[in-house]
């Protein structure tokens, strides 16, 4: 039986994560408020067809709270879905992989999200 | 499972099978089952959305997705999902915060009650919308 510091060393914390863990806690703070708002509307938006949903998402009010809802939930997601990412692949190269690749789909499905909003917003008045 | 594979040969947590369950495993447990499922959610509202802004035909597309039986299906999950991440990620934040709730009788009720929280408040949001 070896009790040698070597073989634990390094194997630690990594020193890092605080910030995660923040970044965690205010986009959650800010869902709190933002996920009640979301669920309402959307059933209203829903249940009013095409043009209902179109009106809904078309005013100011709602085009920023829905930006704002999308990114929060998105950037807390990244958030989440890279610790358990970190807590299940094992194999260096897929981890590393699945990290970026969670980064890219997340970025992109903002970009077209925001960008869905903003058009929508734009072209109301047209 | 067994740390063959690894990068490097870090401790693992207890393994799931000799652990008995009970009421805040299960509730730390789908907390990430809930955010993992919310994550593809994000993905389905987001086509919404983008359909929205698309035009009529594409979003008379997903609007029959979305009303169908499959859809439906689906959109009730999500719905218990959200409602669940909420009322444990409120928890959470408790627990960070104001640091309350560790005892384990008080710990364990409160996950009860954040399942309850999930599968009534679906019920009650879906019934709510279906009569409005």
């Amino acid at each position: 039986m070896t009790t040698s510091a070597k073989s634990v060393r390094g194997l630690g914390s990594a020193g890092t994560g605080t910030q995660h863990h923040i970044r965690q806690r205010v986009t959650a703070l800010a869902l709190l408020f933002l996920v009640p708002w979301f669920l309402y509307s959307i059933i209203h938006a829903c249940k009013a067809g095409y043009e209902g949903a179109l009106t809904w998402a078309a005013q100011p009010l709602n085009a920023i709270l829905l930006i704002l809802t999308l990114s929060a939930a998105l950037y807390h997601m990244r958030l989440g879905m890279q610790v358990v990412i970190e807590d299940y692949i094992a194999k260096s190269g897929t981890r590393q992989a699945l990290l970026i690749l969670n980064t890219f789909a997340v970025i992109a499905l903002a970009a077209a999200t925001i960008l869905s909003v903003l058009k929508i917003w734009f072209t109301a008045g047209a | 499972m067994a740390g063959q594979g690894r990068a490097d040969p870090r401790p693992l947590s207890p393994h799931l099978q000799i652990w008995k369950w009970h009421w805040t495993m299960a509730g730390s447990i789908f907390h990430r089952v809930s955010g993992v499922g919310l994550y593809g959610g994000a993905f389905l509202i987001g086509a919404w959305l983008i359909a929205l802004a698309t035009g009529p035909e594409a979003y008379a597309f997903v609007e029959a997705i979305v009303f169908s039986l499959p859809g439906q299906i689906v959109l009730f999950l999500w719905s218990m999902a959200v409602l669940y991440h909420f009322a444990n990620g409120l928890r959470h934040l408790i627990w960070d915060g104001p640091m309350i709730g560790f005892s384990p009788g008080v710990a364990s009720l409160w996950s009860m009650f954040n399942f309850a929280f999930a599968i009534i408040g679906a019920a009650v949001i879906w019934s709510l919308a279906s009569f409005y």
